[in-house]
């Protein structure tokens, strides 16, 4: 029992000064009122994303072709059966706009996971070792950021064909320049620093130095550009579904929601609004946390 | 300033060359090129005879060269689906294209400079809280969407403007404002930041010091400055405007290479799609070359000698 106390005191120890620097971090991101209102709105339409077969149990893929183009309940001729209203073949918006925020926030945070894992390494060892390495990674870093980026994508996914996996995979690895040069800039500074000399000077493996103690120096950063990069992604998610290209039918997507919704344009408002609000609500929840993580972690980045 | 020059060159010539081979083998990516290319139920003949066309029975390294050395000559080969030279069709077409982008980058630069300006020297008032709130709004809107809700309210509801098309000034209102609005959130807080940055300096303090009328630090002093980034950044975009016309091409119908290529995308002309992602790709690292030099105009005190 004792030996137990005196174990966990010892780990506690250990852990403690990283526990209270991210308990500062975390008190510090939510002083700022973007950064809370951002999380806690983030926070509801993951909630939502993650739940909502709990209370809206609705296929998204039932056709009802007698209630075609009911408008939202609101509305004169909606009824609270349909709350956002029907689209052409009669289907629930409501239940296409839930179904839908799964895939773009899944491709979302799993296109930014792939391009940082790929940026985190090629930053931090080009960054890190310097020399040919380094300069071979950033010309072929310049020849990505001299791409269209959405042309890129487009065509490789035109070619590839369309899944959900081929587009987390092409949106991330289209998107890993942005955090290799962010990384690979904070360890050129990170490298010169006493704590990485000390340790060099006993013998700490590279290997050790670079994921040990120079990675967790870097994560603020990354989070906040991890964080921002989420929203972009989502957009061009919507754009590639938008044009046919994204996750392939019949799984409702917003994009292909607006994509569809557009012939009715004149008859049925609602269909070419709210997706459009569904992105928007939350891209702004992630520029909104975003924004301020970025002001609370780190102000240099300001201009990401 | 020479060696400056010659190594931006080199580094530019490295980056076509990078591009010219990402364009030439994104399309081996499914393996065979050629199925691609032809509908499902086409004959062992016709394959055959498409491979042989487009030269892909050569080693890929052999198929590369001669599509480079093709290439440097203005010829991208032809389009399956319209019969005729990629390039042709490209130059039919690139005029719309950088008429929307520039239209685009004109009026954000106009609208958000000066935007950017007023809420950095009039930082925390409801002006700044406003615009800065309305930046963060234009930010979190695909601009697809945006041209959607354009159209739902000028041409449908109001029937001001024309849903689709290009020709008139009207028919550039729609597409270059949506086009344009993320740009423009992004210049106007860009501005701001900017602008806060460059104010706290000492030489704004003598400049105010010495009894300058506030306007004439601000616009001769304090922007000349601050342009240096908003130029860059603008250079960069540049390339992404071109990019973000391939939606909104498609949304406003108009008969630009954004459009060109996602019809291409459909009617597998691969060809085509190579010759246009290359051609825009290098329109893009012409921009960036020329912006590096307008840089070294506006900002004579970079030292362009590091690397001696």
């Amino acid at each position: 029992m004792n030996v137990q106390a005196l174990r966990n005191a010892q780990l506690f120890d250990k852990i403690e000064p990283r526990l209270r620097y991210a308990g500062e971090t975390m008190r510090e991101v939510a002083r700022r009122p973007s950064a809370l209102v951002g999380g806690v709105m983030l926070v509801l339409v993951l909630l939502i994303s993650l739940g909502f077969p709990l209370f809206y149990p609705i296929d998204p893929l039932e056709q009802d072709l007698l209630a075609r183009f009911t408008p939202p309940a609101w509305q004169d001729g909606g009824v609270w059966v349909h709350p956002l209203g029907t689209d052409n073949l009669g289907r629930d918006v409501l239940a296409r706009l839930l179904h839908g925020s799964r895939v773009s926030l899944l491709v979302g945070f799993s296109a930014v996971l792939v391009a940082a894992l790929a940026g985190i390494v090629l930053g931090l060892v080009s960054g890190y070792y310097g020399g040919r390495l380094d300069s071979i990674v950033m010309r072929i870093a310049d020849v990505f950021m001299a791409y269209p980026f959405m042309l890129l994508t487009i065509s490789v996914i035109a070619v590839l064909g369309t899944s959900i996996f081929n587009l987390i995979l092409v949106l991330g690895l289209s998107d890993w320049v942005t955090y290799a040069r962010t990384i690979r800039g904070s360890v050129l500074s990170l490298k010169e620093k006493e704590f990485v000399e000390a340790s060099r000077a006993i013998g700490t493996p590279h290997r050790v130095i670079i994921f040990r103690h120079i990675l967790p120096n870097v994560f603020s950063p990354l989070l906040v550009l991890g964080t921002l990069r989420v929203a972009n992604i989502i957009i061009w998610e919507s754009g590639l579904s938008f044009l046919g290209m994204g996750v392939p039918p019949p799984m409702p997507t917003w994009g292909r929601m607006l994509a569809e919704g557009r012939i009715y344009i004149t008859d049925a408002w609602w269909l070419v609004t709210l997706p459009g609000v569904a992105i928007m609500i939350t891209i702004l929840a992630i520029n909104l946390l975003g924004d301020g993580l970025r002001d609370a972690l780190d102000p240099r980045l300001r201009n990401i | 300033m020479l060696p400056y020059l010659l190594k931006r060159l080199w580094h530019t010539v490295f980056v076509i060359i990078g591009i010219s081979v990402i364009s030439f083998f994104f399309i081996h990516l499914s393996g065979d090129p050629v199925m691609l290319m032809l509908p499902a139920d086409a004959s062992h003949q016709e394959i055959e005879a498409l491979r042989e066309q487009l030269g892909f029975n050569a080693p890929l390294y052999e198929q590369y060269f001669r599509f480079a050395f093709r290439a440097i000559q203005g010829d991208f080969g032809n389009s399956l689906y319209y019969k005729i030279p990629a390039m042709q069709l490209i130059i039919e077409r690139l005029p719309a294209s950088l008429e929307l982008a520039t239209a685009a980058m004109i009026i954000a630069l106009v609208v958000a400079v000066p935007i950017g300006i007023i809420s950095a020297v009039r930082r925390g008032s409801l002006l700044d809280m406003g615009s800065m709130l309305g930046a963060l709004f234009g930010l979190s809107m695909p601009h697809f969407w945006l041209g959607i809700m354009l159209i739902l309210l000028f041409s449908v509801q109001l029937g001001w403007l024309p849903t689709s098309g290009r020709g008139t000034l009207a028919h550039l209102i729609m597409p270059s404002l949506a086009l344009g609005l993320s740009l423009t959130a992004m210049f106007a807080r860009l501005t701001r930041s900017v602008m806060l940055e460059v104010l706290n300096l000492d030489y704004i303090r003598t400049a105010r010091s010495k009894g300058l009328r506030e306007r004439m630090v601000i616009s001769k002093h304090a922007l000349k400055n601050a342009l240096i980034p908003i130029v860059t950044v603008a250079g960069m975009q540049f390339g992404f405007l071109l990019g973000g016309t391939v939606i909104i091409e498609t949304v406003f119908a108009w008969p630009g290479v954004g459009r060109l290529v996602v019809q291409a995308i459909f009617n597998r002309d691969y060809p085509l799609v190579q010759s246009i992602v290359l051609v825009l790709a290098l329109i893009f690292v012409a921009v960036n070359f020329l912006v590096d030099m307008l840089y070294m105009y506006l900002d004579p005190q970079i030292n362009y000698f590091e690397d001696k």
